[in-house]
């Protein structure tokens, strides 16, 4: 029970301060301030209090969109372990559902951005379609990695049972894993070299230009929707370089917290130290990910992973 | 003879009664149009209880079985229902009986234009062949079911036959259906040869043959060619837009997995299979789901998407099948009862949401007169629950939870991951290839049908062909509302589906009863999706209690300050997958045409663009060019003078006479 309710407060109430360390990261690199470690809280305090504006050429799917994309994102987190313990609604085979849940949000993510009749969304909704569908193989390759050594196919089981005893003829497979999850974190959420959650040029945007004409409340979903899938992409991640689950309930907790927070300033640094790339290069780059996993998968297979 | 048999010889005499009575009332379009539905809405539902009760009664040994007296010198009349058989007819009454349904308000349509008898009489016909090559048991009768439900479902094809394009699409079904039905002749010839008779008990009795390796793959192209196996697909996506929706629902939904039947009943008779086999079907799989998935990607015309949709389905039921015999052929029960248990249910959920889809297909060709995806858009105002019912459709289809297209992928993705971790050597390497395949499948599945959904019934109509679109019927409508309702049963409450799949898939791999898979293990999938519905529901409401005395307004789309925007500026469906296909051009031929605008004053200028198959382009029609002269050299046989063909005969018969006495 308790486990449960660490697990949630942790999955509600911590994404927004991962992005809040990227900007900082961003700031810092600028040699600016930049903005309180805790904006993005206040910014959605704000969004929250606000009326909405809809367009007339929306329908029910637009207004459906931003709240899909959330309940998926939030389900995907209950099934990732954040601390020691499993979590809340995991079993056998979850490790499917996580990636299919979050296929769900994009779905109508997508639509809602068709559903406004506008160029602009057609292309983030068309940009979105190409990089989430070939990140997907990446995303599933990695899991792949991790699971099949372990011969368990929930996230909870496979991530209890990575080697930590085992460093040196182990470790070079599951660091392919978190390479490979590092870039499909970038492509999923966003960041840089895939997507800028700075630039406000239609032209170059791809999720940003998605969620053009949502507002209020509904705008307000759709970033923490974001903070939480970014929270979520690093649970996994962190979980492959710190050993989370070998550690008691609350230890394991404040190592996922420094996990993610190191996470986040390490995507704080890639974002400030790389220009986004050229749109024609992000399937290149995503397609490299997946060779790369696929040598990992080879490594294990030749290896032998009994 | 047990009463689940009885109702499904019942429900047989129903369809052919009422097609006969259809033909009768030939002078009276509607009473024919009637007699023809109503008869196979009854004899759906007399199958269907008589498929069920077949199912629950764990018939699969000793199966029940029908022999009547028959005059031909080979073969004989032998009618039964085993395990595997009444899942089949489970999926073909359930397509069928909606389809029917359907068919009648759609063929209403046609009243005043054409002859309504034949259509609807065909329709019952073809039903009724479908359900007696499943329930065939004789490989003479089986075969001759399958020629006749080929022949119907040409002539259903070709119900527009003065339209240029359907005649065209109807020679190429037919010459890929009697290609087929050649290696069917081959494949029930070496199997009688070994067991010494054609029925399928005898068959079974007789063990694994020698050359079963090669029966093997002559069955892969026999029924590979119905069920649409790469390179073997090219007649799908010319025969299915041809028809009438009805019939491309029930084609798509049932008649190509028949194929698949065919295919399980002849490893049923080849007794442990080869791990070659297993790989090699995951081989096909994965390349047929792979061109089905990007031709329906790029796909202009929305029927045409669909057919290749069915390509790419079938590519991923035929994953299942080979997860299940590298299963059996390396001893892992847990395994093989994953992939067969995945497949079917695949093959089940397939009828139902493909059904949907090509319904919803047929209703926005009946109130717009057109299937291309550019010419639509902002259907939704005009058909508001017939988008409703093509997005459950679309979002079944994409594999994505709480529908039932998630758990048939979600056990083949298990049965892949247990294969990649359990199986040796290369058999992981299948396994793992299928994940990354399915995963990329599965990627490119939702942006087609978000592709689909969002250019025709989103966003503002672009141009005005939609202007007068109105909602279909009732009895068009019913048919797509409950299978809607039924995607999205299967896919919150599983387990219903687990049960109808696990006696057939039990059966086929030979398992005993304790290897199925464990209905608990679905239950978690259940807990996931009523927890996502709430977690819906709950932000619909916080939502609205934030918005409680809120300005809420309406504005026009934000358009950058552009003053005059129109419905042409939004994205076109080509201009969305080009970016996805742009990896995969050279396996999409693309084929176009352009009239320049010329002079300083042009007048007009003009665009066409078409994507070509590439297994019909650079494989089959080379090599059936090329087959064609080779033949060409022989036809100087053919001169047509009577007194030589006479000396033909007399050479033949002497031969034969020799050679009978040599003996």
């Amino acid at each position: 029970m308790i486990e449960t309710l660490l697990h949630v407060a942790l999955l509600l109430a911590l994404p927004p301060l991962s992005l809040g360390v990227i900007n900082k990261v961003k700031a810092f690199f600028a040699g600016r301030n930049g903005p309180p470690l805790l904006q993005v809280y206040f910014d959605l305090w704000k969004l929250l209090r606000k009326g909405a504006v809809y367009s007339r050429t929306t329908s029910w799917v637009f207004r459906a969109g931003p709240i899909i994309g959330l309940a998926t994102t939030l389900a995907a987190g209950l099934l990732v372990p954040l601390t020691g313990a499993a979590a809340p609604l995991a079993f056998g085979g979850d490790v499917i559902a996580f990636a299919y849940l979050l296929g769900l949000g994009r779905f109508f993510t997508m639509a809602a951005a068709l559903d406004t009749g506008s160029s602009f969304e057609g292309m983030g909704a068309s940009r979105e379609a190409t990089f989430s569908s070939l990140a997907e193989p990446a995303l599933f390759l990695a899991l792949a990695i991790v699971c099949i050594p372990a011969g368990a196919f929930s996230l909870t089981e496979a991530l209890r049972a990575l080697p930590w005893a085992d460093w040196g003829a182990a470790r070079p497979v599951y660091f392919i894993a978190a390479a490979t999850l590092f870039v499909v974190l970038l492509a999923e959420c966003s960041r840089i070299p895939v997507d800028d959650p700075n630039t406000h040029l239609e032209l170059t945007m791809v999720h940003e230009v998605m969620v053009l004409d949502h507002s209020g409340p509904d705008l307000a979903f759709i970033v923490y929707g974001g903070a939480v899938k970014l929270f979520v992409f690093g649970a996994l991640l962190v979980q492959l370089l710190v050993p989370v689950s070998t550690l008691d309930l609350l230890p394991g907790a404040a190592a996922m917290v420094g996990g993610q927070l190191a996470l986040a300033a390490l995507v704080g640094g890639v974002e400030s130290v790389m220009a986004r790339l050229r749109l024609v290069r992000v399937p290149q780059f995503l397609i490299g990910a997946s060779v790369i996993a696929t040598i990992g998968v080879a490594i294990l297979l030749y290896r032998g992973h009994a | 003879m047990s009463i689940g048999l009885v109702l499904l010889l019942v429900a047989l005499a129903l369809l052919l009664a009422s097609a006969l009575a259809a033909l009768l009332l030939f002078r009276r379009d509607s009473a024919a149009l009637a007699a023809g539905s109503f008869g196979a809405l009854a004899a759906c539902a007399v199958g269907l209880a008589g498929a069920g009760l077949a199912l629950s009664r764990e018939s699969a040994r000793g199966a029940s079985g029908l022999r009547l007296a028959w005059s031909l010198p080979v073969g004989g009349f032998h009618l039964g229902v085993d395990a595997l058989s009444a899942f089949f007819l489970l999926c073909v009454f359930l397509v069928a009986g909606l389809a029917a349904v359907y068919g009648r308000g759609y063929l209403a349509g046609y009243a005043g234009q054409r002859r309504l008898a034949v259509p609807a009489a065909l329709f019952n016909l073809l039903v009724a062949s479908m359900a007696a090559v499943v329930l065939a048991r004789d490989g003479v009768l089986f075969l001759m079911a399958w020629e006749v439900m080929s022949l119907s479902a040409f002539f259903l094809v070709t119900f527009e036959d003065e339209r240029d394009e359907v005649r065209r699409a109807g020679i190429t079904y037919l010459i890929a259906s009697h290609v087929g039905v050649a290696f069917l002749f081959a494949l029930f010839a070496m199997l009688a040869q070994h067991a010494g008779s054609f029925d399928f008990d005898a068959i079974a009795a007789a063990g694994a043959a020698p050359g079963a390796g090669a029966i093997f793959l002559v069955a892969l192209v026999g029924f590979g060619t119905k069920a649409g196996f790469w390179p073997l697909h090219v007649w799908l996506p010319d025969a299915h837009p041809a028809a009438p929706s009805h019939v491309s629902a029930l084609m798509s939904g049932a008649m190509i997995e028949l194929g698949l039947y065919g295919l399980l009943r002849t490893l049923g008779f080849l007794g442990l299979p080869q791990a070659w086999w297993g790989g090699l079907l995951i081989a096909i799989g994965l390349v047929s789901a792979m061109t089905g998935v990007m031709h329906a990607l790029g796909g202009q015309d929305l029927k045409r998407l669909l057919a290749y949709s069915s390509v790419e389905n079938v590519g991923l039921a035929t994953l299942g099948i080979g997860l299940g015999l590298l299963g059996q052929a390396h001893g892992q029960p847990a395994l093989a009862s994953l992939g067969y248990a995945g497949a079917l249910l695949h093959v089940l959920n397939h009828g139902l949401f493909k059904g949907l889809l090509f319904q919803a297909a047929g209703a926005i060709l009946h109130a717009t007169g057109t299937r291309q995806l550019d010419a639509l858009g902002g259907l939704r105002r005009r058909m508001p629950q017939t988008a409703l019912a093509f997005l459950f459709g679309a979002v079944a289809i994409s594999g994505l939870p709480p529908f039932n297209g998630f758990v048939g992928e979600w056990l083949i993705y298990l049965g892949a991951f247990r294969g990649g971790a359990s199986l040796p050597g290369s058999g992981a390497v299948f396994g793992i290839a299928t994940i990354a395949g399915l995963a990329l499948v599965g990627g490119m599945a939702a942006a087609t049908f978000v592709r689909a959904y969002g250019v025709v019934f989103l966003g503002e109509p672009r141009t005005n062909i939609a202007e007068h679109a109105h909602e279909p019927g009732a009895s068009m409508r019913v048919p797509m509302f409950v299978a809607a309702a039924l995607c999205l049963l299967l896919g919150v409450f599983p387990m219903a589906g687990l049960a109808l799949v696990t006696p057939a898939a039990v059966a086929i791999a030979g398992l005993p009863s304790g290897a199925a898979i464990d209905a608990g293990a679905l239950l978690p999938l259940t807990r996931a999706a009523l927890v996502l519905l709430a977690l819906v529901g709950a932000l619909a409401l916080l939502r609205r209690w934030l918005l409680r005395g809120r300005p809420v307004e309406q504005a026009a789309t934000w358009g950058c300050a552009y003053a005059e925007p129109t419905a042409r500026m939004q994205y076109t469906a080509a201009s969305f997958s080009q970016p996805l296909l742009a990896p995969f051009a050279a396996l999409l031929p693309r084929h176009g045409r352009l009239d320049a605008p010329r002079g300083f004053f042009p007048e007009s200028a003009r665009v066409e663009e078409r994507m070509g198959d590439l297994a019909g382009e650079q494989l089959l029609v080379p090599a059936a060019r090329r087959l064609i002269d080779m033949l060409g050299r022989v036809r100087f046989l053919q001169h047509g003078k009577l007194h030589l063909y006479l000396v033909y005969i007399l050479v033949t018969l002497v031969a034969l006479l020799a050679w009978q006495l040599a003996q």
